[in-house]
């Protein structure tokens, strides 16, 4: 045991060195998956807490809180079903606005714009996204209600004689399920774009150059090889917007009229699940009442998950390929 | 069967839909920033970022609270969102594949999607019912738990995109495991963490669903984190929804200092990327 102290003391400096990287490899592994555990932590806790809180309405309404339309807060009787129904047709409404303008542009985008013009307009689309929804209720408010109130609700329902459908019949007030629809299209359109053109980006070359061999015009390449090719991806864009669409909640409170009623015609004002919650949320008073609001929460909740992992799911499936 | 001229004519007309499509996808965006210069302009001047909301009837007034608490509230959401969104982001990029890592990435997807006002009845129900008042704080984490899934998912992006090469060199110079990933993996990207961050600040500056039941907003002048806080979204809505014209157009300059601030910071992000990498990265 004569060894050269310095060399032992080196020996150990190293190791100390070691030691020193290893509790720090360590800290630093606990720290960063710490941070990750949050968002699983985060998705139960609101799950937990929502269920909770909506489960003495869910105990004492049971089913009716989807399948009844009484909702009478002091006799105690919170059937939602306008809400639900009206969450339901205006975001259909707006997907039915959306799609085709959506993918028309992304279309545009990934095969025919000019070069120069793909960046602005695709940045253009995006911003979209960027818009807060307070502000899109503003200009629905004061500049889309009484265009529909004055120009398109009278020249649908007149000029078009469509009055005689259900769908587009009764006063044009306004503020209607129509108003959210257009609202919630412009708010999902950004989101169905810009997947669509990704999934449209990652369509193959050859898939393109073997359709225009085959003698097909563009238009059907883009028919025949390019769509099938993204359809799942594009689909999966549609959900995604839909997911939007389904959960908003200040644009829509501000144009669709407020009204628990089912009415078959989009002229008529209605409720979403979102907006039950932002205007009776503050002003419940009772226990039951914030317990039911809880419920159409959770309800919402459900709802939107299922969209959005049916969503991302099915992009998935179009971009493994490419990362392939 | 159709001649080749009908289906040229077809063709062409489908390609003309799709301009038409470009067309009306980018008039919404012209028509509300139009307006909104239009009537905000109007009532837009220095005391609007100076003074205080005035009661119905008299003109003017600004909103210099609720820009203050908009400011505030971002403050705590960053404080929040940031570091566990970043924390994730550096989880998900270095463990690509574990079980834990692919339900994280899930999660936060599904986070991601979950509607604002479900995260304000939420935030509500653990901070604000046990606590007995509503308070910027609530507002703020709210907002910040919105921030984490974001920027969770562009962090672990723009971290992945980093060579291997550079951390393998770090490795081979003998800097522990953290340290390359600190300051070699974290440092090359943090122009593209910056736009992730910025992007979310972008998105959860107009929020107005997950305040309405904490934040919930205040008339008068309060910078206290366990008080109820004014909020420029909170205020627009409030004056949109009002009947007196005066608060309209108090609304629309509201909704014009607020879309400034979203466009800014938007732009913000989409340049320090730019700058670094030469192309945006969206």
């Amino acid at each position: 045991m004569t060894a050269a102290p310095a060399q032992a003391l080196s020996k150990d400096r190293r190791r100390l060195r070691v030691d020193e990287a290893a509790i720090g490899d360590r800290i630093y592994e606990i720290l960063t998956t710490a941070c990750a555990l949050v968002i699983p932590a985060l998705v139960i806790a609101i799950a937990i807490a929502i269920f909770a809180a909506a489960w003495p309405a869910f105990a004492k309404v049971g089913l009716s809180i989807v399948t009844s339309s009484d909702w009478d807060v002091r006799a105690g009787k919170f059937g939602a079903a306008p809400a639900i129904f009206g969450t339901v047709v205006s975001s259909v409404v707006a997907l039915i606005i959306a799609t085709p303008l959506a993918v028309g542009v992304a279309v545009f985008l990934s095969e025919f714009s000019p070069t120069w013009l793909r960046q602005p307009i695709g940045f253009l689309v995006d911003l979209l996204a960027a818009v807060p929804s307070v502000v899109y209720g503003l200009w629905g408010i004061f500049v889309l209600l009484p265009l529909l109130r004055e120009k398109v609700m009278p020249f649908l329902r007149d000029t078009l004689h469509l009055g005689a459908t259900p769908l587009f019949s009764g006063p044009a007030y306004g503020p209607s399920m129509l108003a959210a629809g257009i609202i919630l299209a412009i708010m999902a359109l950004p989101y169905i774009s810009s997947v669509s053109r990704e999934v449209l980006l990652a369509v193959p070359r050859s898939q393109r150059e073997a359709a225009l061999a085959l003698g097909a015009t563009r238009w059907e390449m883009i028919r025949d090889a390019v769509i099938p090719y993204a359809r799942s991806g594009i689909i999966g864009g549609i959900m995604l917007g839909l997911g939007r669409a389904l959960g908003e909640t200040m644009a829509v409170t501000m144009v669709i009229g407020n009204r628990l009623e089912i009415s078959s015609s989009l002229f008529a004002p209605g409720y979403t699940m979102a907006s039950l919650i932002a205007n009776q949320f503050g002003e419940a008073t009772s226990d039951l009442h914030l317990s039911a609001l809880m419920a159409v929460g959770a309800i919402l909740f459900v709802v939107t998950l299922i969209v959005n992992a049916a969503a991302r799911w099915l992009v998935w499936q179009v971009s493994r390929d490419r990362a392939v | 069967m159709k001649t080749r001229v009908a289906r040229h004519w077809v063709s062409g007309a489908m390609i003309g839909l799709t301009y038409l499509a470009a067309v009306l996808a980018t008039l919404p965006l012209l028509l509300i920033l139009t307006h909104l210069l239009k009537k905000g302009a109007a009532s837009l001047s220095l005391s609007f970022f100076t003074a205080m909301p005035k009661p119905v009837g008299e003109v003017g007034g600004g909103m210099a609270n609720a820009i203050v608490g908009t400011l505030i509230l971002i403050g705590i959401a960053c404080a929040i969102g940031l570091p566990i969104g970043i924390g994730a982001g550096i989880y998900l990029s270095e463990k690509r594949s574990t079980p834990l890592a692919q339900s994280v990435r899930f999660l936060s997807d599904v986070l991601n999607g979950l509607p604002s006002i479900v995260m304000g009845i939420f935030a509500w129900e653990i901070l604000v019912r046990p606590a007995g008042h509503f308070s910027a704080l609530a507002g703020g984490a709210a907002l910040g738990a919105m921030m984490i899934p974001l920027v969770t998912r562009t962090s672990e992006e723009m971290l992945r995109v980093v060579p291997v090469s550079l951390r393998e060199a770090a490795l081979a110079l003998g800097y522990p495991r953290w340290r390359t990933s600190l300051s070699v993996v974290v440092r090359t990207a943090l122009a593209g963490i910056a736009t992730g961050a910025l992007v979310a600040i972008a998105r959860i500056a107009g929020e107005t669903a997950p305040l309405l039941f904490t934040a919930i907003g205040n008339q008068f002048w309060s910078t206290a984190l366990s008080q109820p806080i004014a909020a420029l979204p909170l205020q627009i809505f409030a004056y949109a929804i009002s009947p007196y014209d005066e608060w309209h157009a108090q609304a629309w300059a509201g909704a014009l200092v607020l879309i400034s601030m979203v466009l800014v910071i938007s732009l913000a992000a989409r340049f320090v990327t730019r700058s670094r990498f030469g192309a945006p990265v969206d």
